[in-house]
């Protein structure tokens, strides 16, 4: 499916959430000058798709007491990474599962996963427990618990400019 | 705020609306017809998870590179530099997520825009304007989709 210029100005509009008034897609379309069968049209057509993963509440972590959050990542073989990341993913607990480039010397790491726990210590086993796994076990990993949270929203593919 | 301090409402509504929000023109009295309750309960009880911020957004969450450009960013920064810099970092709004975290690299942030020179040209603006390094992360692939967080009430 090829995101249409219109449902990258719908996606803008509504990145900082749907309006919670009684006919939120109709306040969306108004602001964007499409009627409210388009928006949820095109809305069911992204999901369908896969383009929008999910419409719902984005929840905030921290704030509903999952206080630790380890960023855990491991150095995996290329040939073997795919495997090691499906079988991390089905894994309870992690929320993210991401391979990304590596930048060596300093950046050695190209498997990622989110844990989030209620406590720092559980997390820690958690992630030990991971990197027990056949296709972890034994490779170069990093824990990197967050201390400060300076921005979390969600992202913007479009300037506000481009919304109205 | 913790848990604890959710009503039963609010936490019904995390449990079974972080996807599938319903598409009809009245979602909210949807959701209170399946929950058995009335549609300004469910309005009164989004409005107040977003206010003390338990929920973000009640909106959509879109697969990365399916419009626009993204990626994961991190930096060296010193100590003594980093309120400032974080601040630096935040401040661009290409910016979702900014995090300290505990490694030598230890300011870590997520950046967003229409494509993939928007970002790169918002890399470039940061290494300038704080003279420090930025780590690309681009990402490769996906091995879990994000299909909301499962609580454990406690």
């Amino acid at each position: 499916m090829d995101v249409t210029e219109t449902d990258r100005r719908l996606l803008a509009g509504i990145a900082d959430g749907l309006p919670l008034v009684e006919r939120p897609y109709r306040r969306v379309g108004d602001d964007l000058g499409l009627s409210e069968a388009e928006v949820i049209a095109r809305l069911r057509a992204l999901i369908g798709a896969g383009m929008v993963r999910r419409l719902g509440i984005v929840v905030r972590h921290h704030e509903l007491g999952y206080r630790a959050n380890a960023m855990a990542v491991w150095d995996v073989p290329d040939d073997r990474i795919q495997e090691a990341g499906r079988l991390l993913a089905a894994e309870p607990d992690v929320t993210l599962c991401y391979r990304r480039d590596r930048r060596p010397p300093e950046w050695p790491y190209n498997l990622f996963a989110m844990v989030h726990g209620r406590c720092r210590r559980l997390v820690q086993m958690r992630v030990a427990q991971l990197s027990d796994l056949p296709s972890l076990a034994g490779l170069p990993n990093a824990v990197l618990f967050s201390r400060r949270r300076f921005k979390q929203r969600g992202a913007r593919y479009a300037p506000l400019a481009e919304v109205a | 705020m913790s848990p604890a301090a959710c009503s039963e409402l609010e936490r019904r509504l995390i449990d079974c609306y972080q996807r599938g929000l319903p598409l009809v023109p009245r979602p909210w009295a949807e959701i209170a017809n399946e929950l058995g309750v009335e549609e300004v309960d469910v309005l009164a009880a989004l409005e107040r998870l977003q206010r003390d911020a338990i929920v973000s957004r009640v909106g959509a969450v879109v697969r990365p590179r399916a419009i626009g450009a993204s990626t994961l960013a991190a930096m060296v920064v010193p100590p003594e530099r980093l309120d400032e810099v974080a601040a630096m970092v935040s401040a661009r709004p290409e910016v979702n997520h900014n995090y300290e975290r505990e490694h030598r690299i230890n300011l870590w942030f997520v950046l967003a825009a229409s494509d993939h020179d928007a970002v790169e040209r918002a890399i470039r603006a940061i290494e300038q304007a704080t003279g420090i390094a930025v780590i690309v992360l681009p990402l490769v692939d996906e091995y879990r989709i994000d299909l909301g967080f499962e609580l454990s009430w406690t």
